[in-house]
């Protein structure tokens, strides 16, 4: 497979360039495709530690939870968590890791008095102990959701770098050098038969 | 300023109550669906969803997967885990490296 061109010197000069630039890109783009792997595999080894810990950790939390709640009337269940005691709101930074834009959480808390939304009274002690665990959850999710995220679009900017590298390699520098190749080829060829025309002439001068 | 937010069955809903995010229980996927696309539109960051009904609603989430924000993730409910969360983590990496070497690894152990 050839780009059709015109066999001219012009051509093969402006054909050279392009294939010195593929290269170039070629090469960056493999670097860039390298090193996103390799900071891929160090998040995706967390991202996968933490969901098992934070999976392990919930179902452990809900399960003290729903023991909590069958020790009290719903109602009382419904009464006491009605009003939560802090507020989690987050603020969002941007990082760039090797041009992929991925969001860094910061969790700001605004705590009530007490961990407890509700007076110690009518609630059992499971209560408390399957709040304070899920409150102290709640960061750990965060990093979940922010490294997960992160894994995501590494993934997917991984996956574009890599059509793109191979688009290169397989295709567009193949083609210029197939291209190249033929257009000197066409030249050298332009060449041999000016020459046996002129030394034909030549011949013909002489006798003449 | 971002919101957090859960969605979830109503008993799971209940446990996070307390810790300070927006909960939203939903009963079925319809629900769920809607719920979702909302709290896209009102400026929440990070909506974490049970493993229950993100089953159901796939498409919608995977609509998110390649935007920044927001941040869908997957928890087990009070029902436990269904192993979607961890799957999607090998898929990610399937789909960049084309074969999962972190998780094969382990297998073979």
């Amino acid at each position: 497979m050839e780009i059709r061109v015109n066999p001219t010197r012009m051509e093969l000069t402006r054909l050279k360039k392009r294939l010195v630039t593929a290269k170039r890109g070629h090469k960056l783009l493999k670097d860039k495709q390298d090193e996103l792997i390799k900071k891929f595999l160090d998040m995706v080894k967390q991202n996968k530690l933490l969901r098992e810990e934070v999976e392990c950790e919930l179902v452990g939390a809900f399960k003290s939870f729903t023991m909590a709640r069958s020790q009290m009337p719903a109602n009382v269940v419904e009464e006491s968590l009605m009003i939560p005691s802090a507020r989690v709101s987050i603020n969002i930074r941007k990082e760039n890791i090797m041009s992929v834009n991925v969001p860094r959480l910061e969790i700001s808390r605004e705590e009530g008095k007490n961990l407890f939304p509700y007076g110690l009274a009518n609630t059992s002690a499971e209560m408390d102990s399957a709040i304070r665990t899920l409150s102290a959850m709640l960061p750990k999710m965060l990093k979940l959701a922010e490294i997960e995220k992160a894994c995501q679009l590494m993934a997917d900017e991984i996956e574009k770098t890599r059509r793109r590298v191979n688009a290169l390699e397989y295709v567009l520098i193949p083609q210029l050098e197939n291209t190249i190749k033929y257009i000197t080829m066409k030249l050298d060829e332009n060449e041999r038969s000016s020459r046996t025309r002129l030394m034909k002439i030549k011949e013909m001068v002489m006798q003449g | 300023m971002y919101k957090i937010g859960v969605i979830a069955d109503r008993d799971t809903v209940l446990s996070f109550k307390s810790t300070g995010i927006d909960t939203f229980p939903a009963v079925d996927e319809t629900e769920a669906a809607d719920r979702l696309m909302k709290l896209v539109r009102e400026n929440y960051a990070v909506i974490f969803i049970t493993e229950q009904l993100a089953e159901k609603i796939r498409e919608r989430i995977d609509l998110f997967r390649d935007k920044m924000l927001p941040i869908i993730t997957l928890i087990p409910s009070n029902r436990g885990t269904l192993g979607i969360g961890i799957s999607d983590v090998k898929k990610s990496v399937e789909k960049a490296i084309g074969v999962d070497i972190i998780f094969e690894r382990e297998g073979r152990e």
